[in-house]
Parts: structure tokens; sequence; C-alpha cells
């Protein structure tokens, strides 16, 4: 889709790596660790990690529109059905059953 | 790595959003349009900016507004890539402060 490059298509369950560096982290704290499903493939960016540090972005990374229940999140959930949705990039996700 | 002073989503206790809007001072305007006109002419990018802001004593960073958070971010990643150094920018603002400042 888009000629995204990366690992994963939409519908895909995922897991978000719980990483922990220094650095421009572009995953939330919140997020890590959790599993969800390939929301949509918003397509190939450069990276923000690196253009954080005057580099060069490259090569770049697909960036996916990530969703989980609410409840997987938070550990209730305000309404049956709610969903928390986040823009993740492809090197944070590994795949998961 | 401890949790870092930006990333806050979904800690508990924080209490609702603040979402009333407030009149934005002149020199917020002036902040933006300093971040505006460095991003077009090339010499930083946002991420860079969001770099810098994460990077900020913890403290200093929660004391901050917003723009003042633009501001020191600026500030920061103008002198790390050598365009001002710290002397420059404190003597001038000195110079700010005999002519318009508090007396």
């Amino acid at each position: 889709m888009n000629g995204a490059t990366g690992k994963f298509k939409a519908g895909d369950r995922v897991k978000v790596k719980f990483e922990d560096r220094p650095g421009h982290l572009r995953t939330p704290w919140y997020i890590r660790g959790k599993t969800g499903w390939i929301e949509r493939v918003y397509g190939d960016f450069l990276n923000p990690e690196s253009l954080a540090f005057g580099r060069d972005g490259l090569p770049k990374k697909t960036l996916y529109l990530v969703a989980f229940h609410h409840h997987d999140v938070f550990g209730k959930s305000p309404g049956a059905g709610d969903k928390v949705l986040v823009d993740i990039y492809d090197h944070w996700l590994e795949p998961t059953a | 790595m401890p949790r870092g002073h930006h990333d806050v989503g979904g800690l508990p206790g924080a209490g609702p959003i603040d979402q009333s809007e407030h009149e934005l001072s002149d020199w917020e305007i002036l902040a933006d349009a300093i971040n505006q006109a460095l991003g077009a002419k090339g010499v930083k990018r946002t991420d860079e900016m969001r770099r810098a802001r994460e990077e900020m004593d913890s403290a200093a960073y929660r004391d901050m507004t917003y723009y003042e958070r633009w501001i020191a971010s600026i500030e920061a990643i103008l002198i790390e890539k050598k365009i001002l150094n710290k002397q420059e920018i404190d003597r001038k603002l000195a110079e700010f402060d005999s002519k318009w400042g508090e007396p």
C-alpha cells in the first residue's frame, strides 16, 4: 500500500517494542509493550528519530496508524469498543499472534 | 533511562486538560515567526526542536510556558549549530534589558 516498504499490512496483529534508549523516541511510553493491530498504512517517511539530531532521516521508515483496545492500554474502558489510535513507525513494531 | 518529562500521556492524576484559549502576547507571536522563518530557511527541523525540549532540565521544562519552551529550544539549537553563542545572546538580552527592562 502507498508503495510502503514496511513489514506490515492493514489488519496485521502487532506488538509495540518496549525499548528505552537515549535519543528522540517517537513512540509514547504508555503504548510500549502493548498489543494491537494495523489500522492503516500511511506510507514511508523520513525517520524523525534521525532528523531530530540534524541527520538525513534515511532510510525512510513506514508509518502506520495502529489501533489498540482501550482496555488493553489502560486496564479499564470508558465505553465498550473504544479504541486508542497511535501513529507508530515500523521499527517499533514486531509481529504477534 | 527514566520516562522523559515530555512523555506524560496516560500518567494518573493529571486532571482535566485546560482547553481555554488565551490572547497571544506579542512575544509569543514573534516566537512563532522566528520558528517559522528558521524552518523555511532550512536552519532547523521540527524534530530537532522536539528533541531540544526533551533534553532540557526537567524542572525548567515544567516551569516554562509553551512558547517559553519554544524560545529555549530555538536558543539551544542555534547554539548547537554554532549560529549564535551564549555570550552573544546574553549580551543582547542585557542590552534590551537596560533599554526596555523594568527599572
